[in-house]
């Protein structure tokens, strides 16, 4: 294994264009605006689907429909139709991260103990105070997992903005592989991967710290 | 007091779960609906808070309709205790309880402060406060279940089922320190159980509800067992106490027949078995004086030549029971009751 461009001190200066911190930065950029607006999207629905039960069909195929759809090819038809730039990239990312969102609210829902939230109401809580004092700290735990998996997917997958002239790791697969050099393309996968895992545990952290140790089961 | 005046429960797809309910649940009383499991018992108590919306039908609470309250309001005042207890999973103990007197606007010190003290009414020492549910045994989450209800001090509560989720043991502890609580408190209580051994040691009044929710009888315990309206209520007032009241009676005067040759005893004289054709067989176990007349059924019953075996403080055989001899006995005793 060639990790030479990986250690290179040249290629870790923040002010080189192109060097692995700007491009791990750019990456994050559509890796938290992807996940900001599919949030924004799929979250609501999916706690309104779940609250409600109405359209479950939605929630559960919505699952399969988004796995099983090409983001790279989804990409190459958004720049078909709009143009090069971020937002093709942002709506093909966006579209990754709705389905695990979106069903993981739905589950995190549908799954509480509706015994609980039936006291809620018998105690006087208003449909508001319900969903936000009872079920979506219930719900919680399910949410998280689906948002860490969207979280990992994404940056996984973000990589495909530099086949459109954007920036990210991308960069490094693939203008290693056009100048067939592959201790650049091992850098990137290697920085990709590392970049999951800490995102992973960062979100595994922050999980920690807003579940309810009376759910997690971490009692002090 | 509480009042249902000729309500009627139909739920869609049309099955009739109260069937024309009129009755009057009286202040600071406790009233107990029983009877077999979908026989509306559930269904009637939610129509108090209205979790539930009648078909037709009024129910008042002090003569004020309650359809026409705010029911977030409404329900406020009054306490509400349900099955397993549904405490929120994700709140210490302290903050469960305190749930009500927040949402009336109560500041936070003073609702806790409240709250510890419920806890300690329901027997419940400070170091569980900070607890979560998950950390509680069921008869614990019962006894949260129960200050929570009460946090708010509600003229009124509600229980559904309250103490079914625990073991009999269990269930007499909270039996006994809930009776010792209403008579503290006086509360207007309307609970629900299948059990009527429940009902008649626990309600002031008790409602007898059958099958398609129609009132089957309602009355004082005493009334329900002196003076059953039907033979469905006699039934059920009635159904495995026969047994059960076997408990409370001792062996000791209960006569026995010397013992039989074919009883099989050791060198001390302690009981072996039977001598069968098929050889010899455990006596299935043997009887004190100072046990149940239902251990002697029991014995009686599974005894492979249907006679139960008696023995002395050393068990020594001292006597032996014949199931027809035992029948004769509760028959007479049945005649003096
Ligand atoms: N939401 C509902 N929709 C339709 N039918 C219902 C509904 N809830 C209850 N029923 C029916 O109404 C009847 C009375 O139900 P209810 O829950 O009041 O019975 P219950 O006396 O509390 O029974 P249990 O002892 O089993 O709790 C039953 O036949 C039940 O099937
Ligand atoms: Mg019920």
């Amino acid at each position: 294994m060639n990790l030479s461009y990986l250690f290179d001190a040249a290629h870790w200066s923040l002010s080189t264009d192109g060097s692995i911190p700007q491009l791990i930065l750019s990456h994050l950029w559509y890796v938290v605006l992807a996940l900001i607006i599919g949030t924004v999207i799929a979250l609501p629905v999916g706690l309104y689907i779940g609250h409600t039960g109405r359209g479950s069909f939605l929630a559960i195929n919505a699952g399969n429909a988004g796995r099983s759809l090409p983001t790279l090819g989804l990409l190459m038809l958004m720049v078909t139709l709009l143009g090069l730039g971020l937002t093709p990239v942002l709506i093909a990312l966006t579209v990754l991260v709705i389905p695990p969102i979106l069903t993981s609210a739905y589950a995190g829902m549908r799954t509480l103990d509706r015994r609980v939230v039936d006291a809620a109401r018998g105690m006087g809580m208003r449909p508001s105070q319900v969903l936000l004092r009872v079920e979506l700290p219930m719900a919680l735990p399910v949410m998280m997992s689906g948002f860490r998996s969207a979280a990992l997917q994404v940056v996984a997958t973000a990589t495909v903005a530099a086949a459109v002239g954007l920036n990210g790791l991308g960069r490094l697969l693939i203008d290693g592989l056009a100048v067939n050099d592959y201790s650049r393309v091992l850098a990137g996968a290697i920085v990709v991967a590392v970049l999951a895992v800490v995102l992973d545990l960062i979100l595994a952290l922050a999980q920690r710290w807003i579940v309810s140790p009376g759910l997690s089961g971490r009692f002090r | 007091m509480i009042t249902f005046d000729d309500v009627v429960k139909v739920y869609p797809g049309g099955s009739t779960a109260v069937d024309h309910l009129s009755l009057e649940l009286p202040t600071g009383k406790m009233t107990v609906f029983v009877g077999p499991s979908g026989c509306g018992k559930t269904t009637s108590l939610r129509m108090i808070n209205r979790m539930i919306e009648p078909t037709a039908g009024r129910i008042l609470i002090d003569g004020k309709d309650v359809a026409g309250q705010d029911e977030a309001l409404l329900r406020r005042g009054i306490g509400y205790v349900i099955q397993h207890a549904g405490l929120f999973p994700h709140r210490t103990v302290l903050d469960n309880v305190a749930t009500v007197p927040l949402l009336l606007g109560k500041n936070r010190k003073e609702a806790r402060a409240a709250a510890l003290d419920l806890l300690d009414r329901v027997g419940l020492a400070p170091e569980f406060a900070s607890r979560y549910p998950a950390q509680l045994s069921g008869g614990q989450q019962q006894r949260v279940g129960v200050a929570r209800a009460l946090a708010a001090d509600p003229p009124v509560m509600l229980m559904d089922e309250p103490f079914s989720a625990v073991d009999p043991v269990v269930r007499e502890g909270l039996h006994r320190e809930f009776l010792r609580l209403q008579k503290d408190l006086g509360k207007t209580i309307a609970m629900v159980t299948h059990d009527i051994d429940e009902a008649i040691k626990l309600g002031d009044v008790v409602v007898i509800l059958r099958q398609g929710g129609k009132l089957a009888q309602v009355g004082t315990p005493q009334e329900l067992l002196d003076h059953p309206a039907d033979e469905f209520v006699a039934e059920f007032v009635g159904r495995d106490r026969g047994l059960r009241s076997l408990s409370f009676d001792t062996a000791a005067a209960l006569p026995v027949k010397p013992l039989p040759d074919d009883l099989v005893l050791d060198d001390a004289g302690r009981p072996e078995g039977w001598r069968t054709a098929d050889g010899v067989r455990s006596t299935a176990g043997t009887f004190l004086t100072s046990d149940s007349l239902r251990l002697v059924t029991d014995l009686a019953i599974m005894s492979p030549v249907g006679i139960a075996v008696r023995v002395d403080a050393e068990g020594k055989a001292d006597g032996v029971v014949p199931h027809h001899d035992l029948v004769d006995h509760l028959a007479a005793r049945r005649g003096q009751k």
